[in-house]
């Protein structure tokens, strides 16, 4: 058993994608080549900031085998500050999204190969002002 | 370049095929073509088969050679030769055969596209088709194949204000088709209601949005002017047959309400054909998602970008209306065998153009197809003529 | 200079269990439960969290707040109880998140709940010894706790990173020393899902013969009495032990108020002791002395006092660990045996 998406890790861990210096073209997942520039391209590793705003987002209810105790489960389009659009899950209630909303970064789990596989872990989304219900409105201490 | 003609055309039941294996679906694609032009077999120089995943739904590669076996043509040894494209193969291997006949290579190919889905489980089967967009940075995250289309559905609501009744009249017309095909999966029709009240697969996408997977085959036999005629008196002229890519990951587009894939290939398709949007008079689309028949309203050049809700609330791609669109169902009614969807397309057209669409028959001398790979990173245009 | 801590960031999974929630299921009264533990809610991680999630958000933090390159740091020690592998660092998923390149050292530790001091101390010498400039130590849990065990009330998540060097430093470390036995008071076998404990063996031989003895150690070897400290933070595996624990020694309550997380959030096991730390950090003044003691089952305690330098002053400290802990999710029981995955599915 060979983790199939191992060679990425350090571009999902974080938004680390890359810029071509030629162009200033952005990309994510990073590019060892530019469209644009073509052979002329300069590409170069680029982090970035993992702030933005949602593009366009679904809810999925239909959700393949490893993410069925994740549903519902948003799925969106952020559009990132500093850089180019990333597809992302974001951690969110079902009516809590919606587009233009400000997210940022989180480090979580996506899924795991079965029982005895890999953990693979990447880059989610959360609100960026989440407002938090206060605890003690939901107990009745 | 030679001109050239669908001579012969076949095509399988589509549906949950439980009692039809992988072959018998492909022969009776296969032999219906061939009785249709009035062929043996043996004057058929080559074959190209759309299939997208024979090798994990049927656990089968080498499905050309499969293909030619069954259908008897490797006893005359004549070359086979699969194509992939993901939903997209059959419109590959139609363009395949077109080139091969329109480069004077070769005077009869045949044309096919078959899928065998129901062999495995839906889990299994939600997984393989997701692997036509870009596993490792779209299915990595959760985001299905109806996640993607639905991600398009969102931006086009926010951005034009299509709605989803919008989308759930694309629906309907295409069961109101269905109903007519007897070879259609769903041949009932459905209302508005019934669409908004389906469970939702993807938001804003419900069930009855989604084309379901389907078993079916599908087969035209193309031949070059001269001998088409040596066949046929209707012979259906490809005026033109063209295919273009995006990007594989909706992130890496511009405009993800736009298939640029199709309009790149509509514009040269019209260009070759010499022809315009207004002078098409039937359409077969690659309605997987309801939201994508109203892009490639917008795409194909019918209507404005933005606007292609208005042809369907103002009913002019239903059956009666200015530009029939789908009348075979389209993939949402009629079904969609995956690779097989390409040459279904153009076996209703010809259908449509000779005139043999049966209930479904609209007034018609040009029909135009598109067949859609995935979320739109494979695009195949192919624009048709009675002769 | 002296070593000590240069920075510091906290996580806490968003969700909160209930007391209440929790007796309502095993027919026990909360009232007791309440006041028996000195534990009112838990925080209990979301499916998407574990304990490498919870390391790499608090490593974040902590070098945001720094403002160092991660490439500087050249030690990572993860102390859990609860690593999301068996086989297979948690350390180094840290490493590549934060992308401190590839020339650092990384170790996952374990010892119960102490395995987050253990790292502090562990950084702490190799940036003596001159081998690394700043080292990452981090502690953190979601922690087991078999359904219907009283273990069940407080056993929960979250967890605290440092970064310890010579540059910069807003807390040094003027001592630290560890008192450690073979005590067979709580442990979970290879292969086991839950933990096992002696119950109230956990108090008397374990617990408080570690904490108290490692704290009356350490101040007796600096010659500090308890009033000499501004803050002490011990272990709190449960409301009560901690503030018996203080009483013991003769700290008063004032003096470990801000660093008692436990009743709001449970005991985060490696995360505890730190999170209490981190939550004292929080409001410390230039000069404000510190004891923290942690405690770990099996058993043993390390005790560390920390001198706040005028570095605090600048330093950026929001969002706070009391702010966390206030914003949370209440959960029914239900949801949390799916958030724990302790409903079994079918493979």
């Amino acid at each position: 058993m060979i983790p199939r998406f191992w060679r990425k890790i350090k571009y999902r861990y974080d938004i680390v994608g890359s810029i071509c210096e030629s162009c200033g073209s952005k990309f994510y997942p990073p590019r060892n080549f530019c469209p644009v520039c073509r052979r002329k391209s300069r590409i170069k590793e680029q982090r970035f900031n993992g702030r933005g705003k949602i593009l366009s987002y679904t809810v999925v209810h239909d959700t393949p085998d490893e993410f069925k105790l994740n549903k519902p489960y948003v799925v969106a389009l952020i559009e990132l500050d500093d850089g180019p659009i990333i597809t992302s899950q974001v951690v969110c209630g079902p009516n809590e999204v919606e587009v233009g909303m400000r997210v940022v970064k989180a480090f979580r789990k996506y899924f795991e190969d079965g029982d005895d596989g890999v953990i693979y872990y990447g880059t989610k989304f959360i609100p960026e002002d989440k407002s938090m219900e206060s605890v003690s409105s939901n107990s009745s201490n | 370049m030679e001109r050239v003609a669908i001579i012969g055309v076949g095509q399988s039941e589509f549906g949950e095929l439980w009692e039809k294996g992988f072959r018998e679906i492909v022969l009776k694609a296969g032999i219906e073509a061939l009785e249709d032009a009035g062929l043996e077999g043996k004057e058929i120089e080559a074959m190209y088969v759309g299939n997208m995943s024979g090798g994990r739904y049927l656990a089968q590669e080498h499905i050309a050679a499969l293909i030619a076996d069954y259908s008897g043509l490797s006893q005359m040894g004549i070359p086979s030769t699969r194509v992939e494209g993901a939903d997209a193969s059959g419109g590959l291997a139609l363009r395949q055969a077109f080139l091969s006949v329109a480069s004077g290579l070769h005077d009869i190919v045949i044309a096919a596209g078959a899928e065998k889905v129901s062999d495995v489980g839906s889990e299994m089967t939600t997984d393989i088709i997701a692997s036509s967009a870009d596993r490792e940075w779209e299915g990595f995250v959760g985001a299905t194949i109806p996640a993607l289309y639905a991600l398009m559905a969102r931006m086009h609501f926010t951005k034009y204000g299509t709605t989803p009744e919008d989308l759930a009249l694309v629906s309907v017309k295409n069961h109101r088709n269905g109903a007519l095909n007897p070879k259609a999966q769903f041949r009932r029709e459905i209302t508005i209601e019934d669409v908004l009240r389906s469970p939702f697969v993807a938001e804003p996408l419900r069930l009855l949005d989604c084309a379901p997977l389907s078993d079916g085959a599908a087969a035209v036999i193309l031949a070059n002017e001269k001998v088409a005629k040596e066949y046929t008196d209707a012979p259906v002229y490809i005026k033109a047959c063209t295919q273009a890519s995006d990007y594989l990951a909706l992130q890496n587009r511009e405009d993800i309400t736009t298939m640029r894939a199709v309009k790149i290939a509509a514009e040269m398709a019209y260009k070759q054909s010499n022809l315009t949007p207004d002078s098409i008079d039937v359409v077969e689309l690659h309605d997987s998602f309801t939201i994508a028949e109203l892009i490639a309203y917008e795409d194909l050049g019918f209507v404005e970008k933005g606007r292609g809700a208005e042809l369907i609330r103002e009913g002019i791609t239903s059956l009666d209306g200015s530009l029939p669109t789908n009348p075979s169902g389209g993939l949402k009614a009629c079904g969609h065998a995956i690779g097989a969807t390409g040459i279904r397309q153009a076996v209703e057209i010809t259908y449509q153009l000779r005139g043999k669409a049966g209930k479904r028959q609209v007034d018609a001398e040009t029909g135009l197809s598109l067949n859609i790979g995935g979320t739109g990173a494979t695009a195949v245009v192919t624009i048709y003529e009675i002769g | 200079m002296k070593v000590g801590i240069v920075s510091y960031g906290t996580y806490i999974p968003r969700f909160r269990l209930s007391v209440e929630e929790i007796a309502r299921v095993w027919g026990e009264n909360p009232e007791n439960i309440k006041s028996g533990l000195g534990v009112l809610r838990k925080s209990v991680s979301d499916l998407d969290e574990d304990t490498a999630t919870i390391s790499v958000e608090a490593a974040r933090e902590a070098v945001e707040r720094s403002g160092i390159d991660p490439e500087r740091i050249g030690a990572i020690f993860v102390g859990s109880e609860s690593h999301p592998y068996a086989v297979k660092p948690t350390a180094t998923i840290v490493g590549d998140a934060i992308g401190c390149g590839n020339n650092f050292h990384a170790a996952d530790f374990e010892f119960a709940c102490k395995a987050g001091t253990a790292g502090i101390q562990a950084c702490m010498g190799m940036v003596k010894a001159g081998m690394i400039e700043f080292g990452l130590a981090i502690g953190a849990d979601t922690s087991q706790s078999a359904p219907g065990d009283p273990l069940e009330y407080s056993a929960s998540a979250g967890g605290a990173a440092f970064l310890v060097g010579k540059k910069g430093v807003i807390a040094e470390i003027e001592e630290t020393l560890s008192f450690t036995s073979d005590t067979p008071d709580f442990w979970r076998r290879e292969g086991q899902p839950y933990p096992s404990h002696g119950g109230r063996f956990t108090g008397i031989p374990a617990y408080f013969r570690h904490v108290v003895t490692a704290a009356e150690q350490i101040m007796e070897k600096t010659g500090y009495k308890p009033s000499d400290f501004d803050y002490a933070v011990f272990h709190q595996p449960n409301g009560k032990f901690p503030v018996r624990a203080a009483r013991m020694l003769g700290f008063s309550n004032d003096q470990i108020a801000q660093g008692l997380v436990v009743r709001e959030i449970g005991n985060t096991y490696s995360g505890s002791s730190v999170l209490g730390f981190s939550a004292v950090l929080d409001i410390a003044k230039p000069g404000n002395k510190i004891l923290l003691v942690s405690f770990g089952s099996g058993a043993g305690s390390d005790a560390f006092i920390f001198n706040v330098t005028d570095s605090i002053e600048s330093f950026p400290r929001h969002p706070s660990v009391w702010e966390k802990i206030r914003s949370g999710i209440a959960v029914d029981y239900s949801t949390y045996l799916k958030l724990r995955k302790k409903i079994k599915l079918k493979g």
